[in-house]
């Protein structure tokens, strides 16, 4: 039997592939690496490229990933993809979005929270509910 | 009593609500089956990155990343997910009772909140109440991808690296079953540290380019799966949620038809009665 060691790819949306490998290929923030079965443990960043895998028979799949990071450890690799390409400027575009969408929605700027009036509304929609689960039961 | 008419156009007005809620509940049925399906899809990387994490804060320690610095709160975030539509039942309010709670508890002790929120509901609400929302982002969708809550999450880790915030929840529903959905907060920051096991192997890894660097980086990807896994439950509940509101809905609408079918039937019998009586004592007189 050749040499195969566990490999999982997984981004936060879907695990991507799993199953037993020879060989594995990336491109780490340092440079492209190969990692094969017995490796030390590693940890390191992966840059935007492509993964390419050499199972046991010989077969080799590509996968592309826009970064994320290479956990290996002897007896398993894993690699954590992220789903979408990071970059820092991209990030803070996005986090912009998300103050601009917060102000646009807001009417009220009051900064502190009015518990007793939170209390209320939410008192009245649960007597809503529990009105309605009454007149439920009274039908039965 | 209202006359045959009135009721037989009521009868057909409450089937045709009774046809919408049935569609809808058929409906929610086929995408709760698919959020759980994107659900369990979400969770290997969770743990995948959490085992990562356990390591790596061994590993260097007398480097501490702000992020596991527990210090003393002056003003605590919520993260808080909630769905973009009603029509399910009691859900968000719920959850917002519980997130309530928690910050009414901070609150007494002089720390005041900041919130994000994930979902038109939460920011309606919190536009009602009060409360300092810093980032939103709302038409999630059923499908909702990561990306989508980097920019909020973000805006967050900003605030707790800059000492605007000290510590940060997530507020969600947790899925578990259809007919449960707990509402559910979590302190993502700063980490709490876990219960080491016991008769540990210690080796460490080679790190490229460093620790630091890499701790950093995984830290922020751990808090985003957390809140992604958050959104994606939520929505998982918030099927079921719906489900379960318009069978119920559906089942009421039947109740209603049923009892307006037997009033209905009395009036006609009356009518019947009545018209029998007038001929028989027209037939009398004669």
């Amino acid at each position: 039997m050749a040499n195969t060691v566990q490999c999982d790819i997984v981004s936060a949306q879907e695990s991507i592939f799993s199953g037993e490998v020879e060989m594995l290929t990336a491109t780490a923030s340092n440079g492209e690496l190969g990692v094969m079965a017995g490796h030390t443990p590693m940890l390191t960043g992966l840059a935007p490229g492509p993964v390419n895998i050499r199972m046991a028979d010989g077969k080799e799949e590509v996968f592309f990933v826009s970064g994320g990071y290479l956990e290996v450890q002897p007896k398993k690799i894993s690699i954590l993809a992220d789903t979408a390409e990071r970059a820092h400027d991209m990030d803070e575009a996005a986090a912009e979005r998300a103050r601009q969408e917060a102000e646009r929605e807001l009417a009220n700027r009051s900064s502190e929270v009015d518990y007793s009036r939170a209390a209320a509304r939410l008192a009245e929609a649960a007597a809503q509910l529990r009105t309605l689960e009454k007149l439920r039961r009274k039908k039965r | 009593m209202a006359s045959g008419k009135e009721i037989r156009t009521q009868i057909s007005s409450i089937q045709n609500t009774q046809k919408i809620t049935n569609a809808m509940e058929m409906v929610a049925a086929s995408k709760m089956r698919k959020a759980q399906e994107r659900m369990e899809l979400t969770r290997p990387y969770a743990s995948k990155i959490r085992d990562v994490i356990g390591y790596l804060a061994e590993a260097d320690s007398d480097y501490r990343h702000p992020f596991m610095e527990a210090r003393e709160a002056n003003r605590v975030g919520y993260i808080v997910v909630s769905t973009d539509r009603g029509l399910c039942g009691g859900l968000n309010n719920n959850l917002f009772k519980t997130m309530l709670q928690d910050s009414r508890f901070w609150n007494d002790k002089g720390v005041p909140s900041d919130f994000c929120t994930l979902g038109q509901k939460a920011s309606v609400f919190l536009n009602v109440v009060g409360g300092n929302i810093v980032a939103s982002e709302t038409q999630l969708g059923d499908r909702p991808s990561a990306e989508q809550v980097i920019g909020s999450v973000k805006v967050m880790l900003d605030a707790y690296r800059d000492g605007s915030i000290d510590r940060l929840y997530v507020v969600y529903n947790q899925f578990v079953n259809t007919m449960t959905q707990t509402p559910t907060i979590e302190q993502l920051l700063p980490l709490q540290a876990e219960a080491e096991p016991e008769g540990k192997y210690r080796w460490d890894y080679l790190y490229e380019p460093d620790p630091r660097t890499l701790l950093d980086g995984l830290l922020t990807r751990y808090v985003e799966s957390q809140v992604y896994q958050g959104v994606v439950e939520n929505i998982a509940c918030e099927q079921a949620a719906r489900m379960i509101a318009m069978k119920s809905a559906t089942d009421n609408a039947g109740e209603i038809i049923d009892d307006l079918k037997t009033e209905y039937n009395k009036a006609r019998q009356a009518n019947i009665t009545q018209e029998i009586s007038e001929i028989v004592s027209g037939a009398a007189a004669v």
